[in-house]
């Protein structure tokens, strides 16, 4: 290779596309943007592990001894639920945007429909519980039959994805509240993004385990 | 609202205290040392494991003492049962492929150099690494608590295959609880991978300094990347399995065992689960698991053996692209694992197909490889030499894939050592040789001192040698009908070969012995090895670029900017024949 050096010191600008020029260190963006990809590709991740479950159920629904059950009726109550928290968050996080001080009017209309997502969440989550009852209360546990393991398996390990958003909200609402410390809002964006993410999840499962194939 | 200024400056404080600094560190570094010697442990572990059950292979009615203090009912009087053969086969597979080939080559030299090669501070979550890493040492805890219990470990292979690995106490000795161990334990390492994964992946897309596009990336790098996407999926799949064997084992319920399964005499109260469930999810995850044991090793191998030819390879882009490639497709091959199940024959060949097809991306790595290897002038270190001696067993581990990839063929070799000898060096010993490379050559940066090189070669010539000796006989025994997982063959028809078996073992003795040649390397170097500078081996990637060992905060208040490709090798710049990655000099005519 006959290649020989220069002196002259190239600018980092030069090289190019659009893609680059992250800065190294941990300030505002790179680490905003580094959660926003962290909260993505958790999202791949648990998408697949539910594909797998659904898989399965797929390869279970096949066999002789497969019963179908009813569905326990507080689960449409629970969608709802679920649906209108996605709405809530959604008013609170772009009253959020709008706001420039903590103190603001919008921070605290923020901070109001937060606090009404965190109603719906727990509701949705205590309404689970009751559809388990229900369940329960009708003679079908956990190993009774197929699609009752397969209801149990998958709506307890949805509520343990629900409880991780209700963590995170109420860890927000705790931000919100302390108007003297720093707000990071790419926290409250993801948060956003999981959450809608496990209501669509929700609305998912319920389908597959209404309608058998 | 303002951004935390507290965050602004580094990504953490620097630690303080011993706990910070050693135990629940969130630096990198400290992750990436704790994850290899956890992954030393298991090694070591898993090779006397395997010593035991080969010196009980050939000689079944040895005492072997002491043995009677891990397992009385296993090995009375100190001589193993055949049950306790299998249970010590089930520990030495697990150990070896989750704890060791997923730790050393991905989760140990990545954490220590992924952020660093890209001129990061730290992960993207410092914490949720910290997290990965106790997590993953909680996994193991569980599993080796399967030797303490009066049930020993369980008896069903690492691939732990229902329906027995899910009835329970009726399915033998160690599957009342050992089973339950194994269930619970790789439950906990997928989280504990998936976390890390998360951690790679985002990290490798965000944290990249000023000038670092991703073809600027070096080939571990890549190769690092590539596996945390492969492991993401893989991982995410093998969960809820684990979760689906814990509740058929533990809640009654029927996922994996089918109606009318009679075990120990006893009718299983179960019913309409399917087997072959399992089989399906744990080999999409066990398929691609074998990439991320070997394709870390595949760039860490190439990184140290452009430095050590002093040239490019022929294109590191196709490098790239064929790892890349092989990290789709094994998501198309997992039913090539389960040609013997009963499959439909169809599927049979829909599954042979993408696993031939995954031949020609390995091809290609292996003829760049030897390529730019032809006519080079490689510096033979003891780096260099394992560098070499991984793509030797690639190609030879490799090269009976292309016969077990074709169902005819499979059917017979299946279920004998032919398997063994393919899938132990192909994806256990090529990927250790890729951590040895590894270890010999970034052992300066990470401690300041050079491993000691005489001690190295022979240690490289030893076991290079005894590897052959092993796994090659194991080959031609598959082919005249040698079956795996049996834990005699002295009263068989195998009976005339029993010699080549007994050659092996004494290898095995051997290789094994020479292990501890580099355990004492890595010590004894850690104290007294010669110092070494800032770059021993004139390398162009970043973490030359910084003191050895590196400080908590890698590149300190600097922020690399990065100017070149990674390997400006052969070039004339001014400190040599090579221009490091951050170097402001312009290389004219390079394209670069």
């Amino acid at each position: 290779m006959a290649s020989t050096v220069a002196s002259t010191v190239q600018s980092a600008a030069g090289f190019g596309s659009k893609k680059e020029a992250v800065p190294v260190s941990f300030v505002g963006s790179s680490a905003d943007r580094a959660s926003r990809s962290g909260i993505w590709v958790g999202i791949f991740a648990i998408t697949m592990s539910f594909a797998a479950f659904t898989s399965a159920l797929f390869v279970r629904q096949g066999t002789p001894d497969w019963t179908h059950i009813l569905m326990p009726s507080v689960l449409y109550l629970n969608t709802f639920f679920l649906l209108a928290s996605s709405v809530t968050l959604e008013i609170s996080r772009r009253s959020l945007s709008a706001a420039t001080i903590i103190e603001s009017h919008s921070a605290r209309r923020a901070k109001l429909w937060l606090l009404a997502t965190f109603a719906l969440g727990v509701a949705f989550c205590v309404g689970q519980y009751m559809a388990w009852q229900q369940l329960r209360a009708a003679g079908l546990y956990l190993a009774t039959n197929p699609n009752s393991s397969f209801f149990y398996v998958l709506t307890f390990v949805h509520v343990l994805h629900v409880l991780v958003g209700v963590a995170a909200i109420v860890y927000l609402l705790g931000r919100l509240m302390a108007s003297h410390s720093t707000f990071r809002r790419s926290l409250f964006e993801n948060t956003a993004v999981y959450w809608h993410f496990i209501g669509v999840l929700w609305v998912y499962l319920f389908m597959l385990c209404l309608v058998k194939l | 609202m303002q951004e935390s200024s507290a965050q602004q400056a580094h990504v953490h404080a620097p630690p303080q205290g011993f706990w910070r600094k050693h135990v629940f560190s969130l630096d990198h570094k400290v992750i990436g040392k704790q994850y290899y010697a956890l992954a030393l442990v298991a090694v070591f572990t898993g090779m006397v494991l395997s010593w035991l059950m080969r010196i009980h292979m050939v000689w079944p009615t040895a005492r072997i003492p002491g043995l009677e203090l891990l397992s009385k009912n296993g090995a009375p009087a100190g001589v193993m049962t055949p049950e306790y053969y299998l249970s010590l086969l089930t520990m030495h597979g697990t150990l070896m492929v989750f704890f060791v080939l997923t730790n050393a080559p991905f989760a140990a030299f990545g954490n220590y150099f992924l952020p660093i090669q890209i001129g990061a501070e730290d992960m993207a979550f410092p914490r949720f690494n910290m997290v990965s890493f106790w997590t993953t040492f909680l996994a193991w805890v569980v599993l080796m608590l399967a030797f303490v219990i009066p049930d020993g470990p369980p008896i069903a292979g690492w691939t732990e295959y229902a329906p027995l690995s899910a009835v329970g106490k009726d399915a033998g000795p160690g599957m009342q609880w050992g089973a339950s161990l194994w269930g619970i334990s790789i439950a906990i390492f997928c989280i504990a991978s998936l976390l890390g994964a998360l951690n790679f992946i985002a990290t490798t897309l965000d944290l990249r300094a000023k000038g670092m596009t991703l073809m600027r990336m070096p080939l571990c790098t890549w190769a690092w990347f590539i596996t945390s996407c492969i492991a993401l999926l893989a991982f995410a799949v093998l969960l809820p399995a684990c979760i689906l064997l814990i509740l058929d084992r533990h809640a009654g319920t029927s996922f994996y065992i089918p109606g009318g399964l009679v075990a120990s005499d006893r009718l299983q109260p179960h019913s309409g689960g399917s087997p072959l469930l399992w089989q399906h999810l744990f080999w999409f995850f066990g398929h691609p698991e074998v990439y991320i044991a070997i394709l870390p090793s595949m760039g860490i191998v190439s990184h140290i053996l452009i430095n050590s030819m002093r040239k490019p390879l022929l294109s590191a882009k196709v490098v790239i692209y064929s790892m890349t490639s092989i990290g789709f497709l094994s998501y198309m091959v997992w039913g090539h694992h389960m040609f013997v199940s009963g499959m439909n024959p169809l599927s049979s060949l829909t599954f042979s197909f993408p696993t031939l097809t995954i031949t020609i991306p390995a091809t290609i790595l292996t003829l760049i490889w030897l390529g730019s290897l032809y006519g080079a002038r490689i510096q033979l270190t003891s780096a260099s030499l394992f560098a070499i001696g991984f793509i030797s067993m690639f190609v030879s581990g490799g090269i009976s894939g292309f016969f077990l990839a074709q169902p005819s063929l499979d059917i017979y070799l299946h279920g004998t050592y032919f398997v063994v000898g393919h899938f132990h060096m192909v994806m256990g010993v090529a990927s250790l040789f890729g951590v040895f490379a590894g270890t010999y050559f970034w052992f300066p940066k990470m401690t300041g001192r050079y491993m000691n090189e005489t001690i190295g070669k022979l240690h490289f010539w030893i076991t290079f040698i005894g590897t052959y000796l092993i796994f090659m006989p194991m080959h031609y025994l598959g082919l005249i009908g040698n079956v795996r997982r049996y834990q005699s063959f002295v009263n068989d028809f195998m009976a005339p070969y029993l010699w080549l078996h007994k050659d092996m073992t004494i290898a095995a003795l051997i290789t094994g012995a020479a292990q501890f040649l580099f355990l004492f390397n890595v010590i004894y170097s850690r104290f007294k090895g010669a110092p070494a500078p800032e770059n021993p081996w004139n390398c162009t990637s970043l973490e030359w670029s910084i003191p050895s060992p590196p400080p908590w905060n890698n590149f300190g208040d600097r922020h690399p900017i990065v100017y070149h490709d990674p390997y400006q090798y052969g070039v004339s710049g001014s400190k040599g024949d090579f221009v490091m990655q951050d170097s402001p000099e312009q290389i004219v005519g390079s394209g670069d």
